[in-house]
């Protein structure tokens, strides 16, 4: 119900048309006169919301140790901070990065073919699946976690990777499954019965026409359900117990935990790990658009 | 429900003889493909057929069905079953969680954290919602204008959405420093405020600092979901509406808003929702404190299981969020449907 509301309006009106030109609308200025006051209003604001993120790449510049002011630029880079930011968390970026790219094969693995099914095949209870997923979004994480540590500790699936990953695409599945449906919904069924007409099988269809067909809403999904796992902190928080297996957001916490008397190295391990998310934003803008419009459902 | 209006489109057998074409033209629509519902004696070729078809159409679903049973349907049950027994560290060597009937419901009920914590999870759900909303539709509305570079703005003020929750976290936790963080520099530098006021250390100030480091992070949320509704409503609303001399206010009041209604709804539905289950910005800023005057339900169920290791008593509070968080999502869902149906 809620998704069908806001996925729809993905492909009608692209994103991307807010930019300048064309007609005014309704009481605007004149189209022709570029009005640079907004955009000057529009920055002022993103400076504003923005000022955070500055902050933590100016703090993770700053020299370590005594200085009791941070100052308001970072004039003097200094890189000490990175220094102890990758001797001690650059094995937790590892152990993140691999958790999260194991749970985008694994989402994608499952998302795909799901979505196809729900777009596709009118099965019965499809209905059900659906309702189920949107349904799955209420159950707050720290349920899933209590219920999970309980069944890793019998499984021995505590501190493991493969623990992590299967708990991570959590987060991930259910929204990957609704942003490719969205996406195949508006794929053309004619192409697919052509190729089941022309005699292959359905998984032949799907994995040679579907799929190469779906790749931007794969990029879309895969790209978000790195972010995702890679930001996960309550699983890493609750099915963890030793220092074996520790993704970075768990390592940050850590650092926060205790008294902080060197911010400019917990502030470097944050930029280091806000690195996906600005590359997501920086590269792959259209992506994003399209996961945010129907991202409504995450 | 659909089945009985698709047209059966079974494909020809070995593929063969249906030229290309023939599939491509009959398609109504897009419809599901082999369902053959409608026809009314299936020979038993046929229908064998069929079921294989229908098993293979069940095989592409089955991998997430058993995903979803198995990480959203088993805690579930299991965290039922839990908040009955009394589910300890001694559990996880004895193997054995006797029954306690409802002891747990009782102890986490009567405690007087609860309703310490019930009131933080309503304001911090409440001042959340409205900060996010409120600001997002500003923002969105500011947004319709045409101006240069509209486009990239807005969505550069997607970050603080990407970020994971930790990290921003971490950085509020350094720019609300008491000695010296970035707000009270800034305050300082301008007379507003002598000494460091202890935005995260100060019983009074804890949560309304946390609140808004949260209505931060929704804001962008917020902003690029109403920003998409307010593009569907047609601009010839707004040309008739200007005629009749609704401009400005009017025209938000009496064209805008009743256009916007549902989009609105899924947004704050979906935003109660998952404020209620935020963990990771009040465990990275404050960790419930000082004394508990951030512990939400969410982070209470969360010490219980995970600090005082009583995974019943944890098992039972997780419950009561569910139920609330459902409560909720029923109540407004209704509501809005009434509104809508008037």
């Amino acid at each position: 119900m809620t998704t069908t509301i806001t996925s729809r309006r993905g492909p009608a009106r692209g994103s991307g048309n807010g930019t300048g030109r064309g007609s005014g609308r309704g009481t605007g200025p004149a189209p022709d006169r570029k009005n640079w006051g907004s955009t000057a209003l529009a920055i002022l604001f993103l400076a504003i919301m923005l000022f955070p993120v500055y902050w933590m790449v100016n703090a993770s510049l700053q020299p370590n140790g005594t200085t009791l002011e941070t100052s308001w630029l970072p004039l003097k880079p200094d890189f000490t901070g990175y220094a102890t930011a990758i001797s001690e968390q650059g094995g937790n970026l590892g152990t993140s990065l691999v958790i999260s790219l194991g749970s985008v094969a694994l989402s994608l693995a499952i998302a795909a073919p799901a979505a196809y099914a729900l777009a596709y095949f009118k099965v019965r209870g499809a209905g059900i699946v659906l309702f189920a997923i949107l349904i799955s979004q209420m159950i707050p994480g720290i349920v899933v976690a209590n219920a999970l540590y309980t069944a890793y500790n019998d499984l021995g699936l505590l501190n493991s990777i493969p623990g992590l990953i299967l708990a991570d695409s959590a987060h991930g599945i259910p929204f990957a499954i609704l942003i490719i449906r969205a996406f195949m919904n508006g794929m053309p069924a004619s192409v697919i019965e052509a190729a089941r007409v022309d005699g292959a099988g359905h998984i032949r269809a799907f994995w040679s026409i579907v799929l190469p067909l779906s790749r931007n809403s794969l990029i879309t999904a895969g790209l978000f359900t790195f972010l995702f796992a890679w930001s996960d902190f309550l699983f890493a928080l609750t099915l963890t117990t030793t220092e074996a297996v520790r993704p970075v957001t768990l390592g940050i916490f850590q650092y926060i935990g205790a008294y902080v008397n060197d911010w400019s190295s917990v502030m470097a391990t944050a930029v280091l790990a806000s690195i996906p998310a600005i590359i997501l934003l920086v590269a792959a803008q259209k992506y994003i658009a399209a996961g945010t419009t129907g991202g409504a459902v995450k | 429900m659909s089945l009985t209006t698709d047209l059966p489109q079974s494909t020809p057998p070995n593929g063969k003889p249906g030229p290309g074409k023939a599939g491509a033209k009959q398609g109504p629509g897009r419809a599901g493909s082999g369902d053959g519902a409608g026809d009314a004696v299936p020979s038993p070729r046929r229908r064998s057929r069929q079921r294989r078809e229908r098993l293979f159409q069940w095989l592409f679903l089955v991998p997430a069905v058993v995903y979803m049973a198995l990480f959203f349907g088993y805690p579930v049950v299991k965290n039922v079953v839990m908040s009955f027994q009394d589910y300890t560290t001694a559990t996880f060597f004895t193997g054995e969680a006797p029954w306690v009937g409802l002891a747990n419901y009782v102890t986490v009920l009567s405690s007087s954290l609860f309703s310490t914590s019930l009131l933080n999870t309503a304001l911090f759900t409440v001042g959340s919602i409205l900060g996010q909303f409120v600001i997002g539709l500003a923002l969105a509305i500011f947004f319709q204008r045409k101006f240069p570079l509209n486009g990239i703005l807005r969505s550069l003020l997607l970050l603080p959405w990407l970020l994971p929750l930790i990290v921003s976290s971490a950085v509020w936790r350094w720019i609300l420093d008491k000695d010296s963080g970035a707000l009270n520099r800034f305050l300082g530098d301008f007379g507003i405020v002598d000494t460091g006021v202890p935005w995260l250390t100060s019983t009074s100030l804890a949560l309304i600092a946390v609140v808004g480091v949260n209505i931060w992070i929704g804001i962008p949320f917020n902003l690029t979901i109403l920003y998409g509704g307010l593009q569907e409503i047609p601009d010839e609303l707004y040309e008739a509406g200007s005629l009749d001399g609704a401009t400005g206010w009017k025209a938000f009041r009496h064209i805008t808003w009743p256009m916007l209604r549902p989009v609105v709804s899924v947004v704050l539905v979906l935003g109660v929702v998952y404020t209620l289950k935020v963990l990771d910005i009040i465990l990275g800023l404050t960790n419930g404190g000082p004394a508990n005057s951030t512990q939400t339900i969410a982070t209470q169920s969360y010490a219980l299981s995970f600090q005082e290791f009583k995974f019943g008593e944890g098992a039972a509070l997780g419950n009561i969020l569910v139920i609330i968080s459902l409560v909720f999502a029923v109540l407004y869902l209704r509501a809005s449907r009434r509104a809508v149906d008037e």
